[in-house]
């Protein structure tokens, strides 16, 4: 290193011990000041991160100059990128397991165990929150950060920034979690947490969001690759979602509850505002920018059409955001909001399925890969519930049929061919990519385990979203079941009795996908660990890392 | 990166000349022409519905759109024509006396089909759907009433509930004999023996023998010297086969000691007049109704 640089890193070394300094401080002055048991021990558990991460900074960290990755001529920064990689793995199991403790709560009530901790409606936040914000979000940084730096050929610029984005996000993600279980909730759907995590998260997104910007600066390629438009769009719009709907005044700074700005119908507008963007940029967005990475370069196929890309982008960015208002029809939301939550709802069928035709036709001349990798299918399955959850979701956005499908549990169901079949099993093919690649492995531990995973996780989604349908629809049905005097043909806990046998189907294929994230949880640490691939041969040979893989034949 | 605009081998295309990381391409297809004509379409069908229905904000107001439509409007009307549907059944069912109810049949039907909707919504999760009955809720198809099975007696019930705030609540605690400490511990066991075999249910003769005079001082006020039950006060009949919070001696002898004292809501004022009134005659009507 030349001496330039060791000032440098000596600099940023001095910065980020005394960033951590000025957390724990913090850190403990809530930890003391509190006067809420729940936020004295929020405060602490920020001073311990804050505390480890400045010793790490210190006394553990790797101080030698970074060396190009292998297979390539930079030196990538990947520590971050594993970090998230293992940490969505470990939330993703937490979540898939409450979510289907959840669901055997709701078949059998006793097993909420008359605990506060335990009940539903805490587990319920702690479960949404974990699978998307956890899971989801610890994925989207992973390959987020991976796909930045590989398409524009450049390091991700700062030498704490990015790991600081990791380590921040998962400490958010700590504080949020453990705040439902002890009941600290802004009773905001998918925003629950308040406002001293909000603040925290918003922090962290501003680094985020000028690591990513400041690799596209520094990029070697003359063109912004497509997954990169998808991943900015999402940094962006989410941290407008997050600021705009979490806008609250805590009644002292001391003090964990806090009311929002808006109110009545105000309020609910922004929520679902939120709420529906989530879904559009964090879970769509987002995850088509993993889509556009792994899947070309899994099958090794150009992506089908640039043009489609170009307008499929903008139209969905465009149309996305006016869709809210549909979570909110036949309230107290005025009709004109209303008809355009669903008509924009309606336009963005097609922009969302050019991604599916995107996704799905780069495998023109390579759908042999179908049979052959299971990875590929992964990637490729998870288009099509892609494909089926947004002409789902328009459908349910129409009013006739949202009368229907309003407050069932068809949505629940929606909500996870879209959360099961779509995010999760892209994630579970990116992480089946990135984990040879980021460990300098030859191939993955067991093709074989994860062809298991494919399958059980696939019938498992298959019974949930199954169940659901009828469930949600028997359900919808009986609700508006009346005679010529308009008196009501069942009553509520009817419709609970009728769903019983449906809440058991969901639950038990719930547990299907829970044991297909343990398989993928066992073959990724056995890849990791280093074994010896058991059918190496029956890999492609991009399932090895860059440096390792054989030339293709020409 | 090359600028070369190969072509594509497998599909013919020929590609847009950029290359990211190593093997990243884009082929230069078209738009797929059903992609776009499907978007095409539902954009003119979401003008057409803007132009049908309210659609746009405007500085003091929005646009109204040609059909006049007001959801607002449309769920006054049905609720309204619900209303008059039921107008002049309701308006029949408060005129007649309730003893006359089971005489007109049109009076009873109705009265009986939104008595059970209102009970599926209202009783139901307490009462079994069926009106079964849970343990600590009674049984309503049976003939055993515990405060009354005329049909003036369970709308009293219904109306201003039991043990409640209600001024005109049905009232009657049983003492705490074990939480007060009223009985030792042997006396209730005692008396939990000599209630059950009142019902024939007692194994031990000789303890039952001696609970035969504590319930003598204790019980027999309200419950009766045979424990035939008194429904002025509540107090439920020991002697035959229907048990309210089990028949096991232990649910017996926590009844003794913790005296139960379970409560019904009051639903007048919680459900207009004509609702409870059906309530009664739907509940009378069950099977048990004297």
């Amino acid at each position: 290193m030349t001496n330039a640089q060791i000032e440098r890193n000596t600099l940023s070394d001095g910065l980020a011990t005394l960033g951590a300094v000025i957390a724990a401080i913090v850190g403990v002055a809530i930890g003391l000041n509190s006067p809420d048991a729940a936020m004295s021990f929020h405060g602490f558990v920020f001073a311990a991160s804050a505390i480890v991460a400045g010793l790490y900074v210190m006394l553990w960290a790797d101080k030698s100059a970074p060396q190009p990755t292998p297979g390539t001529d930079i030196a990538y920064l990947d520590g971050p990128i594993r970090f998230a990689t293992l940490a969505s793995i470990f939330w993703g199991i937490a979540g898939f397991l409450v979510g289907d403790i959840i669901a055997w709560q709701l078949a059998f009530p006793v097993l909420n165990l008359d605990m506060p901790w335990t009940s539903f409606g805490r587990l319920r936040p702690l479960h949404t929150s974990a699978v998307i914000f956890a899971f989801g979000g610890n994925v989207l940084l992973a390959t987020s950060l991976y796909v930045v730096q590989r398409t524009s050929h450049a390091r991700l610029p700062g030498r704490w920034s990015p790991w600081f984005i990791v380590y921040g996000y998962n400490v958010f993600i700590l504080i949020a979690g453990t705040g439902y279980l002890l009941g600290v909730t802004q009773s905001k759907e998918y925003a629950e947490p308040e406002w001293y995590a909000d603040l925290w998260l918003t922090i962290v997104w501003v680094v985020y969001l000028l690591v990513f910007l400041g690799t596209l600066m520094k990029r070697r390629e003359s063109h912004i690759y497509v997954a990169n438009w998808f991943y900015l769009a999402f940094i962006v719009t989410i941290a407008m979602l997050h600021i705009v709907n979490n806008l609250a005044l805590p009644i002292s700074i001391w003090e964990p509850k806090s009311y929002i700005i808006y109110a009545g119908v105000q309020d609910a507008m922004t929520q679902w505002w939120y709420g529906h963007n989530a879904v559009g940029f964090f879970l769509t967005a987002g995850f088509l920018g993993i889509m556009y990475y792994f899947i070309p370069k899994r099958v090794e196929r150009p992506v089908y059409s640039y043009r489609l890309s170009i307008v499929h982008f903008w139209t969905l960015i465009f149309l996305y955001i006016w869709a809210g208002p549909h979570h909110l029809h036949y309230t107290a939301l005025p009709d004109w909001a209303q008809t355009l939550g669903m008509t924009f709802s309606i336009i963005l069928w097609m922009p969302s399925w050019g991604g599916m035709i995107n996704g799905l036709m780069t495998l023109s001349g390579a759908w042999d890969k179908l049979r052959t990798d299971p990875v590929v299918r992964l990637l490729v399955v998870s288009v099509a519930f892609y494909g089926m959850s947004t002409f789902e979701g328009p459908l349910m956005s129409i009013k006739a049929v949202n009368s229907l499908s309003h407050y069932t549990d068809w949505t629940i169901g929606h909500v996870h061919s879209g959360a099961l079949g779509w995010v999760a099993m892209v994630s579970f093919g990116a992480i089946y990519c990135l984990v040879p690649w980021l460990w300098n492995r030859r191939a993955l531990y067991s093709i074989k385990l994860v062809e298991w995973h494919f399958w059980v996780s696939t019938i498992g989604i298959v019974l949930y979203i199954t169940a659901m349908w009828v469930s949600g629809i028997m359900q919808g049905l009986m609700w508006r079941a009346y005679d010529r005097l308009g008196i009501l043909s069942y009553s509520f806990v009817e419709t609970v009795e009728a769903m019983h046998p449906y809440y058991i189907i969901r639950a038990v294929g719930g547990l299907l996908f829970v044991i297909g994230s343990l398989i993928m949880a066992y073959n990724v640490w056995r890849t990791i660990r280093g074994d010896e691939p058991v059918d190496a041969k029956d890999q492609p040979r991009v399932a090895a890392a860059p440096g390792l893989r054989l030339q293709p034949a020409e | 990166m090359s600028k070369h605009h190969e072509i594509d081998e497998a599909t013919g295309v020929s590609t847009t000349g950029h290359v990211w990381d190593g093997d990243l391409k884009e082929l230069n297809k078209p738009l797929p022409r059903w992609w776009l004509y499907t978007m095409y379409a539902c954009t003119v069908w979401a003008i057409g519905y803007w132009i049908l229905y309210p659609a746009w904000p405007t500085v003091n107001g929005y646009t109204k759109g040609m059909l006049g439509y007001s959801q607002r409007e449309t769920v006054m009307r049905e609720v309204q024509d619900g209303r008059k549907a039921q107008e002049s059944f309701r308006k029949e069912l408060a005129a007649t006396p309730m003893a006359d109810v089971r005489k007109k049949p049109e009076v009873l039907r109705f009265a009986n089909a939104i008595g059970a909707a209102a009970f599926g919504t209202n009783c139901a999760p307490c009462h079994g759907r069926g009106a079964q009955g849970f343990s600590g809720y009674p049984n309503l198809n049976d003939d055993d009433w515990i405060w009354g099975g005329t049909i003036d007696d369970i709308h009293k019930t219904i109306s201003f509930g039991i043990r409640g705030e209600h001024a005109d609540s049905r009232a009657g605690e049983m003492p705490k004999f074990g939480i007060d400490k009223l009985l030792e511990p042997a006396q209730i066991n005692d008396t939990a023996e000599y209630v059950l075999s009142m019902s024939k249910k007692s194994n031990d003769a000789a303890a039952a023998g001696r609970g035969s005079k504590v319930y003598a001082e204790n019980c027999a006020a309200c419950h009766g010297e045979k424990g035939e039950g008194n429904k002025e006060l509540g107090a439920p009949n020991l002697a035959d086969a229907i048990w309210l919070y089990g028949s096991r001696k232990d649910d017996v002898i926590m009844s003794i000691a913790t005296g139960r004292g379970g409560k019904m809501p009051a639903w007048s004022g919680r459900l207009d007049d004509v609702t409870v009134k059906a309530l009664a005659v739907y509940v009378h009507n069950l099977g048990g109704g004297k």
